[in-house]
């Protein structure tokens, strides 16, 4: 045995670093963690998409889980996702705030209206300061908020049919008890 | 018409890129020593967009009003100190390419150097334990004699 332990330890090294690096391979290096995440979400008070004399805070979101989904009509990928958040619209499960990051009001009003609107409200953020302060580097990003106004989750990147169950939904019905 | 549209794209991309570094140029004579520190800093950041790229070199967007951000909070007097702090606020440690010491950080900054040490110490049992099994083997009388004829010979 003892003669064989010679050989068989540099094999299990080699097996464990292949491990590690095959899963390496794996991961997603844009999947940066938020250091918002259990953190205060950042306060803010913006324009409203269509009434732009009308503001919303965010404030007003207080007591409630909501979840705010940062999108512009630039972006493909919100292309992709915004037919689900269409759906969970729809199932009035959670309000969705919808913050339209660095875009045009004209562009972002004629996508809603080809898209579908599923937003509880709509916010304009044109020069994306709300966006810097939720640490938004790519759109689009969906944050899960409870009634105390901490962040819970943030999911970076358009969302599929299953990460949207599974974590958003999911994450919502705990939340609202 | 396909081609043509392609074309027309590139054509606005090499006009709109230089556009955008030709501001930060002019930025750049109208304040020479806030913009050498808004670049030092750039330089220690990463562009999150284009990962492996810095703040300071990346022309991405992203990159662009990042710079933007930094110029503005260090035109209304803020230290580099405070703007880092900033950033790390909204995008974590990850934004720094120094990483800071931290117990989760631990393992990137001693990792390495314990390895070695593991790795003398290694090497110290194999020497001490070959020479442990390296036997002194006297001479026979016999062999004495022909060592000191073939070195007598010379």
């Amino acid at each position: 045995m003892v003669r064989y332990l010679k050989y068989l330890t540099p094999l299990a090294v080699f097996l464990g670093m292949v491990w590690f690096l095959g899963k390496g391979l794996y991961l997603n290096p844009t999947d940066v963690p938020s250091p918002l995440v259990g953190k205060p979400a950042p306060v803010f008070s913006v324009a409203d998409l269509r009434n732009p004399e009308v503001q919303f805070a965010s404030e007003q979101m207080k007591g409630k889980v909501w979840v705010l989904n940062v999108w512009a009509s630039w972006c493909r990928p919100c292309r992709d996702e915004h037919p689900l958040f269409v759906d969970l619209g729809r199932k009035n499960i959670v309000p969705i705030v919808g913050l339209n990051y660095k875009d045009q009001r004209g562009d972002a009003l004629q996508w809603l209206r080809s898209l579908g609107d599923p937003y509880y409200a709509s916010v304009y953020d044109g020069d994306g300061k709300v966006g810097m302060d939720y640490g938004v580097y790519g759109v689009p990003e969906t944050y899960v908020i409870d009634q105390q106004g901490i962040i819970r989750y943030k999911h970076t990147g358009p969302v599929t049919a299953k990460s949207l169950e599974e974590k958003v939904v999911k994450l919502v019905k705990e939340l609202q008890g | 018409m396909k081609r043509i549209f392609a074309c027309l794209m590139l054509l606005s991309a090499m006009v709109i890129s230089p556009l955008s570094q030709a501001k930060e140029a002019t930025l750049m004579a109208a304040d020479p020593v806030l913009e050498k520190r808004v670049m030092a800093l750039a330089h220690e950041l990463r562009c999150l967009v284009c990962q492996n790229q810095s703040l300071g070199d990346s022309h991405s967007e992203f990159a662009i009003d990042m710079r933007t951000e930094i110029r503005d909070q260090m035109r209304l007097g803020k230290s580099d100190d405070q703007v880092n702090e900033f950033m790390v606020e909204r995008y974590g440690d990850f934004i720094l390419f120094n990483p800071p010491m931290k117990s989760t950080t631990i393992l990137l900054w001693y990792g390495a150097p314990i390895l070695l040490v593991i790795a003398f110490g290694v090497l110290f049992l194999n020497l001490r334990s070959r020479q442990k099994n390296v036997k002194t083997m006297p001479l026979s009388d016999e062999e004495r004699k022909r060592a000191e004829a073939l070195l007598s010979d010379k």
